[in-house]
C-alpha cells in the first residue's frame, strides 16, 4: 500500500505540491491527471524517492521513506518499476542489455536465465527478436515498450508510468494502453500512471485522481470523473479552454 | 552589485560543498561496495588505450622542442651532451605529468561530463536509481578508479616517447654525441624525479574524474546545460591541475629532499 501524506514541494519560490494526500491500495490501477507543468511527474518521482519532499511523507507498505539515504532507498525501490516519459533507455547498452540490466547487476542468476527472461518480456511487449538493436534504432512506441519490459522483468509490486502515451500516434497510444492493462492483469501489479491524455486515463485507470493547484482536487472512478459537473473537472476532461486562462499552474 | 557578488560567492561555496559530498560518496562507495572490475576495465580502455595517441604525440613534440631549446643554450657553453638529461628530468618531473594530465582533462574530462550530463537530462540517471543501482557505484567509481590507474601509465608513455623523440632530434638532427647524451641522461636522472611525477598523476587523475563527474551530474537542463558542463569540466580540471601541481611539487620536495 502507498500512502502519501501532506506532501509539499517548492522549487525556489514556486510551490508545486501544496499538501498532496492520497492512498493507493495493493493491486489498484490509479491514474493521476492534471495540467501540464502541474507537478504530476514531480509527484510520481516523490513516490519512488527520486525527489525529497520539503514537507510530508510517502509510506510504502507502512514504511516511511522520510530520512532514508540513497542506499536505504535502493532497497525500497526494488519494489518499484518505472516507465519514464522518454523511456530513459541507456544509450550505451542494446535492448537486451537494457532489459536485463538489473538482473545482470545482481550477479546471482544462472547463465541462460537472464537471456530467457529477457526473451519472455520482449515477447510480452510484442517486440520479440529485437534484443540486439540499439535504443537509437527504435521508434518512440518501441522505446516505451522496451522501457516497460525493463521495468517488469524483475516482477515489481508497483509500476509507475510517467506520461506513457505522450508523443505517440493514437494507434500506438492504444497499443501501449492495452499493454499496460495486460501487464497489470498478468502480474497483479499496483499501477500509478500520470497523464493528461484523457482517453488513456479512461482506458488504464480504475480510479482517477486530479491534481489541481498543487493538491488532489478530485478522487473518483473514471465514469464519475467524466460525467462530473464540477466546472474545473468538466473543463479539463473535455479540453475546454477559456480565454485568459493560464495554461500551467 | 553586492547582491550579484553575494550570489556568486554563495554559488561558489555551494559548489564546493556539493563537490565535497561527491568525494565523500565516492570514498564511502569504495569502502562499502565491491568494485565491478569489468566496468573499470571498460573505462580504462576508453580513458587509457584511446588516449595513447594524443598523449604520445604531446610527449614526442614536447620532448623534441625541449631538446632543441636546451641545445641552443647549452651549445654556447659546450654542454651539448647534457641536453637529454635536462629533457629527461623536465619531462619526468613536470612536463610529462602536467601536459599528459591537461590532454586527458581535455579528452576524457569532456567526454565524461558530456556523457553524464546527457544521461542526467534524458532521465537515464533517474532510471538507474529506479533500477536499484546507485549512480555513484555504477557511473562514478569505475571512472574515478580507471582515471587514477591509467594516468601514471599514460604519463610514463608520454615521458618515454618524449625522451626517445628528444634523443632522435639530438643525435640525428643536431649532431650531438649519442654516447655522451645517453650517459649524462642516466647519470643525472633520479628515480625520485620520475617517481614524483608519477605520484602527482594519481592526484591529477582523481581531480579530472571528480571535476568531470561533478559537472556531469549537476549539469543544467538541455543542450546548453550539457555544453556548459563539458566546457567547465575541462576548464576547472585544467586549472585545478595547474594549481595543485605547485603545491604537490612543494610537498613532495619536502617529503623527498633529494629532489
Amino acid at each position: 500500500m502507498i500512502e502519501v501524506r501532506d506532501l509539499k514541494k517548492s522549487f525556489g519560490p514556486v510551490p508545486v505540491l501544496q499538501g498532496v494526500t492520497f492512498t493507493v491500495q495493493k493491486g489498484e490501477a490509479v491514474v493521476i491527471i492534471g495540467a501540464s507543468g502541474g507537478g504530476k511527474s514531480i509527484l510520481l518521482k516523490h513516490l519512488i524517492g527520486l525527489i525529497t519532499p520539503d514537507q510530508g511523507e510517502v509510506c510504502i507498505d507502512g514504511r516511511s521513506m522520510a530520512g532514508l539515504n540513497e542506499r536505504q532507498l535502493l532497497q525500497i525501490r526494488r519494489k518499484f518499476g518505472m516507465l519514464f516519459q522518454g523511456a530513459a533507455l541507456f544509450d550505451s547498452l542494446n535492448v537486451e542489455q537494457n532489459i536485463g540490466f538489473i538482473l545482470n547487476r545482481e550477479q546471482n542468476h544462472p547463465p541462460g536465465e537472464i537471456a530467457q527472461r529477457v526473451a519472455e518480456v520482449l515477447e510480452l511487449v510484442g517486440l520479440a527478436g529485437i534484443g540486439k538493436k540499439w535504443p537509437a534504432e527504435l521508434s518512440g512506441g518501441m522505446r516505451k515498450r522496451v522501457g516497460l519490459a525493463r521495468a517488469i522483468i524483475y516482477h515489481p509490486e508497483i509500476l509507475l508510468y510517467d506520461e506513457p502515451t505522450t508523443g505517440l500516434d493514437p494507434i500506438a497510444a492504444d497499443a501501449i494502453d492495452q499493454l499496460i492493462a495486460r501487464v497489470g492483469d498478468t502480474f497483479k501489479i499496483t499501477s500509478i500512471a500520470v497523464t493528461h491524455d484523457m482517453r488513456s486515463a479512461r482506458r488504464i485507470g480504475r480510479r482517477i485522481l486530479m491534481l489541481h493547484q498543487g493538491r488532489i482536487y478530485a478522487d473518483e472512478p473514471p465514469d464519475d470523473m467524466f460525467k462530473s459537473s464540477d466546472p474545473v473537472i468538466h473543463r479539463f476532461v473535455n479540453g475546454i479552454y477559456e480565454p485568459g486562462e493560464q495554461f500551467s499552474l | 552589485m553586492t547582491t550579484l557578488a553575494k550570489q556568486f560567492v554563495n554559488e561558489w561555496f555551494c559548489g564546493l560543498g556539493r563537490g565535497a559530498l561527491l568525494c565523500r560518496d565516492i570514498f564511502s562507495s569504495l569502502c562499502k561496495v565491491k568494485p565491478v572490475w569489468h566496468d573499470i576495465l571498460d573505462e580504462m580502455y576508453f580513458i587509457g588505450v584511446k588516449s595513447q595517441s594524443v598523449v604520445a604525440i604531446t610527449g614526442a613534440f614536447t620532448g623534441m622542442v625541449l631538446c632543441a631549446q636546451t641545445y641552443f643554450q647549452f651549445h654556447k657553453v659546450k654542454m651539448d651532451t647534457a641536453t637529454l638529461a635536462v629533457v629527461s628530468v623536465g619531462m619526468g618531473s613536470e612536463l610529462g605529468p602536467v601536459l599528459t594530465s591537461l590532454m586527458v582533462a581535455g579528452r576524457v574530462g569532456a567526454a565524461i561530463a558530456a556523457e553524464l550530463g546527457t544521461m542526467r537530462v534524458t532521465e537515464q540517471i533517474d532510471a538507474l536509481r529506479t533500477l536499484a543501482a546507485h549512480p555513484i557505484d555504477y557511473l562514478i567509481v569505475p571512472r574515478f578508479l580507471a582515471t587514477m590507474l591509467v594516468m601514471p601509465l599514460l604519463t610514463a608513455l608520454s615521458v618515454c616517447v618524449g625522451i626517445l623523440a628528444a634523443y632522435i632530434v639530438g643525435v640525428f638532427l643536431l649532431g650531438i654525441n649519442s654516447t655522451g647524451l645517453w650517459y649524462n641522461m642516466l647519470r643525472h636522472t633520479n628515480m625520485i624525479d620520475i617517481s614524483c611525477g608519477l605520484i602527482k598523476t594519481f592526484i591529477f587523475g582523481a581531480i579530472i574524474a571528480v571535476v568531470a563527474c561533478y559537472k556531469g551530474l549537476n549539469c543544467a537542463e538541455g543542450a546548453e546545460g550539457v555544453g556548459r558542463a563539458t566546457t567547465e569540466a575541462v576548464v576547472y580540471s585544467s586549472i585545478a591541475i595547474l594549481i595543485s601541481n605547485f603545491f604537490l611539487t612543494m610537498l613532495l620536495n619536502a617529503l623527498l629532499p633529494t629532489l
